[in-house]
């Protein structure tokens, strides 16, 4: 089984990894203890203190505050929601709906056509970074991405509590 | 008649069965099903007592068994004289078990796994051992897109394996065939609407005896088909790698024993399943997962039947759940109604191309075999584009949305690799696997001929979230994606090269980009009576990004007819011999005249006429990207900005990037300066963003005025007639009134098949 030390997770979460080792680790068997190394760095790096319990994305987690709420959070700070919740949904949007828009992004006729397909982009309201990107149908409903059962992979999958707040 | 039909019938039913232990193939097929649903493990294999017990055995023949399907198919693809299989390898080989579940499978278009599956099985069901029989050196085809198939032109090639007078298994082996006789030249025309457009559809007939083609089936199929050599090499290919599987498992049975084989291809799924679950623990993270694509179908002016002319969109929105037991489920409620088109799908090809995805991802390993469907469950509506209730059904370019349809799954998985860590893992998804180059008539040789361009292997590959998206490298469809070489496509096709270059632009933005497709410009030369289409997305965007990276670009056509090359050519003077990096800002009108030009949005299209000459650009598109464009390093703006990757003004508007050249002509990025832009930007965005909840109320508006183009009000009409669920989830999170409905008769556009389905 693969075991990877602290520097090569942190060389990975940083895109600076070695194009051989990288390989390697796409063909190697899957080392266990990669949640544990990738969650204590990420801990680390975040200028809270609220215990991250899953990753939500980039810059986005699912946090345990000390009263026992689970809530989405960004790195900034930034506290989105209850992780049961849609956190687009208190975020901010901007709409590519016209061509002008659109053509801001992409030269003309590589652009999709507004009349059948917009671009929102999810904003964090405190730090500006664009968070998620839907390209769908005028009309469509915001969309739920992720919904992890986090009490199951833990104690199910990882064989151990999910962590609790801590007593008084 | 009716003495000799009771004759017939007495002399048929006294057939000896098949199976084993005196069964029937159709009593093991149930007894099979009703085992695995009974006990949850497949064929009831609570336990593996041959792979506890002998190990090593068991994996030297799990070895030998899987080396040999990828020998066969290695071999096998020499026989072939079609690029499509020759150079880019579009074939595979299958092992089943008598009942049809896949034991291994070669390297290749492991889609079909499933689909070679799904027409033995309805062999099966549909007592082919009474009738036409099932013999020792028989040799069966089926490209039957309702009984288990992707399109038309992957045709298959089936042979029963028999020991002493059981049948053991089945080999069956694909490829992908240059024509299949529909009514435009190609293997997956565009102009097909509905089943009796398709081509030369084979409902798994016998067609072989004693190892040896019959006769009149190869009278049948050359007549029917237009590049007949190619059908009849590819057939050549099939039965050459099916009869070296056939040999191969006779011998290990021979080593091995009977018993021994049999209880080995049993426990080989089994096993499958339980690495299938395994994996899923591994890997992932319990709980639900959404996602969505869109395709556009521009047809409103097309040269279509008069039912089919209208602009309308394919919706798959999709669910997928991983169960805390680790299985899988995947459910597209929500998808919309078949259509007068020919991208329609059928349940196999998309759980079958689920599994390719997963392949590369989740399983990527040797073990892909039937264990897998059996530790999953799909929601595949009836009535929808992927499960369609009406036979008249035309599926010969279903890749127009299939492959887009299962992109989001990818993204889904990607969250939870993401999520546990696995970031080398992660894809954002595929490219949208057009434009296919395709057409026909006379050919530089003077045969009578049928192209289909398969640079389409190699196009932009999703960023992942620790690096960029290969570029034009790879297809989802095809794990070992190849643009081929121009000489060979220049041989097959009588369309020179003006120029093969990259795509600047096309892979979605974002901290790591989409891979960057390419496109080639072909002149026509040496061609008579010749047509040719063009078949990608281009109003829609049918993928999207990941964590803040952007949708690949859409597609567009262009074409050139009537030009004066012919004149530039003796004159010496310039031609287009590049790309089209900016279509907003065209090069190639500078250069040419011509009669006349087409340069738009419209790039699905029926048969154009092209004479010697004339223009056809392949724009071979992108994949999409990762993470906020505004964190990519600054020194990869400037490489892709001197390796001709981006446009300078998007490097300034989309990154932020402040740019500048330096006394070599070469882009140099200011990294201060790019942090401060970078900085600016982000406060512009909170300025100009809404949140989230108050646009919600604009858009709520326009809902309950039916504000938008018929082809987005066509796209909820279907759907919402196909699911009361997806209907009510809308209007509940709209907030819109209990009665407040699309209909798809409210639309005044037609809705011909709709109401009534033809079984």
């Amino acid at each position: 089984m693969a075991k990877y030390d602290k520097k090569t997770i942190e060389e990975l979460i940083d895109g600076t990894i070695d194009f051989f080792k990288l390989k390697e680790m796409l063909s190697n068997f899957k080392d266990p203890e990669r949640f544990d190394t990738y969650l204590g760095i990420l801990q680390e790096r975040v200028p809270w203190e609220d215990r991250i319990l899953l990753p939500a994305g980039l810059h986005l987690y699912i946090v345990q505050k000390e009263n026992g709420d689970r809530i989405v959070k960004c790195d900034c700070g930034h506290e989105f929601c209850d992780y049961r919740d849609n956190w687009k949904l208190h975020a901010l949007i901007y709409v590519r709906d016209t061509e002008e828009k659109l053509e801001e992004l992409y030269p003309k006729l590589l652009a999709p056509d507004p009349e059948w397909q917009v671009i929102r982009e999810y904003y964090c309201p405190s730090c500006g970074v664009q968070l998620e990107v839907e390209n769908v149908t005028p009309w469509y409903p915001v969309i739920k991405d992720f919904e992890p059962d986090i009490d199951a992979f833990y104690e199910e999958w990882l064989g151990r509590p999910a962590p609790r707040p801590q007593a008084g | 008649m009716a003495i000799l039909e009771n004759e017939l019938g007495v002399r048929l039913t006294a057939r000896r069965p098949i199976g084993w232990n005196g069964k029937t193939l159709k009593q093991m097929r149930e007894e099979v099903d009703r085992l695995s649903r009974e006990t949850g493990c497949y064929a009831g294999l609570k336990e593996l007592p041959f792979k506890e017990s002998n190990p090593i055995r068991y994996e030297k023949i799990f070895a030998k068994l899987r080396g040999g399907v990828v020998h066969a198919r290695e071999t096998a693809k020499r026989v072939a004289a079609s690029p499509i299989v020759e150079q880019e390898g579009e074939l595979c080989f299958t092992l089943y078990t008598p009942e049809a579940d896949s034991i291994v499978t070669s390297t290749g278009i492991i889609i079909h796994v499933g689909t070679m599956g799904a027409a033995i099985k309805y062999m099966i069901k549909n007592d082919y051992e009474e009738n036409p029989g099932i013999e020792p050196g028989d040799i069966f085809c089926n490209n039957d897109c309702q009984i288990g198939n992707v399109h038309p032109c992957d045709v298959h090639t089936i042979v029963p394996i028999f020991w002493g007078e059981e049948l053991v298994g089945w080999v069956g082996g694909v490829t992908h065939v240059i024509d299949v006789g529909a009514t435009a030249p190609g293997s997956m025309t565009v102009g097909p609407v509905t089943r009796y457009d398709d081509g030369y559809q084979v409902a798994c007939r016998k067609i072989g005896k004693n190892d040896i083609l019959l006769r009149d089936w190869l009278i049948e199929s050359q007549r029917s088909v237009r590049t007949t050599k190619y059908w009849l090499l590819d057939e050549r290919t099939r039965v050459a790698g099916c009869h070296m599987i056939r040999d191969l498992v006779l011998q290990i049975i021979e080593e091995e024993g009977i018993d021994a084989y049999k209880q080995f291809i049993r426990e080989v799924i089994e096993d499958g399943r339980r690495g299938f679950i395994n994996q899923v623990k591994s890997m992932t993270i319990p709980g639900k997962y959404r996602g969505v694509s869109f395709v556009d179908v521009p047809y409103k002016h097309l040269d279509v039947p008069p039912y089919a002319r209208l602009n309308t969109i394919m919706h798959a929105p999709s669910e997928m759940t991983i169960h805390k037991d680790g299985k899988l489920e995947i459910d597209f409620e929500g998808v919309n109604r078949w259509g007068w088109h020919s991208y329609n799908a059928t349940p196999v090809s998309i759980t079958s191309g689920i599994w390719v995805m997963l392949s590369q991802t989740l399983i990527p390993n040797d073990r892909v075999n039937d264990g897998a469907y059996y530790a999953s469950r799909f929601g595949l509506p009836y009535g929808s584009w992927l499960n369609p209730d009406d036979i008249r059904t035309a599926h010969s370019y279903a890749w127009h949305f299939l492959v887009s349809a299962w992109s989001p799954l990818w993204r889904s998985l990607s969250r939870t690799y993401f999520a546990r860590g696995y970031l080398e893992e992660v894809n954002a998804g595929n490219a949208n696997t057009s434009n296919w180059l395709q057409g026909g008539g006379y050919n530089q040789f003077n045969e009578n001929h049928a192209v289909n361009s398969f640079e389409s292997a190699a196009e932009g590959v999703g960023a992942s979230a620790v690096k960029d998206g290969i570029d034009h490298a790879a297809a989802v469809w095809n794990p070992e994606g190849d643009m081929g070489d121009m000489e060979i496509w220049e041989l097959a096709e009588p369309l020179l090269y003006l120029g093969r270059t990259i795509k600047p632009n096309t892979g979605g933005y974002g901290k790591y980009r989409g891979g960057n497709g390419y496109e080639t410009l072909r002149m026509v030369w040496g061609a008579k009576d010749w047509t040719m289409f063009f078949m990608g997305n281009g109003y829609m965007s049918s993928d999207c990004g990941l964590m803040g990276g952007y949708p690949a670009a859409s597609g567009y056509r262009f074409e050139a007819h009537g030009t004066n090359i012919k004149e530039l050519i003796e004159k010496r003077l310039p031609l287009p011999l590049g790309g089209d990096p900016d279509p907003g800002d065209p090069k190639y009108e500078k250069l040419i005249e011509a009669k006349e030009i087409k340069r738009d949005k419209q790039a699905i299209t029926t048969e154009t006429i092209f004479e010697n000459y004339d223009l056809y650009l392949n724009y071979l598109r992108g994949g999409p990207g990762f993470g906020d464009p505004l964190e990519r390093n600054p020194k990869a703006v400037e490489t892709d900005l001197n390796d001709g990757h981006l446009l300078p003004k998007y490097a300034e508007k989309v990154y932020g990037a402040v740019i500048s050249r330096d006394e070599k002509g070469r882009w140099v990025v200011d990294a201060a300066k790019t942090e401060q832009r970078r900085a600016e930007i982000r406060k512009e965005r909170i300025k100009r963003g809404k949140p989230t909840r108050e646009w919600m109320k604009q858009e709520r508006k326009r809902i309950l005025n039916k504000q938008a183009a018929i082809q987005v009000r066509h796209m909820y009409a279907s759907s919402f007639a196909l699911s009361e669920k997806f209907t009510n989830e809308f209007r509940q999170f709209w907030n819109l009134p209990e009665d407040w409905i699309i209909k798809e008769n409210e639309l005044e556009i037609p809705v011909f098949g709709a109401r009534n389905q033809i079984q």
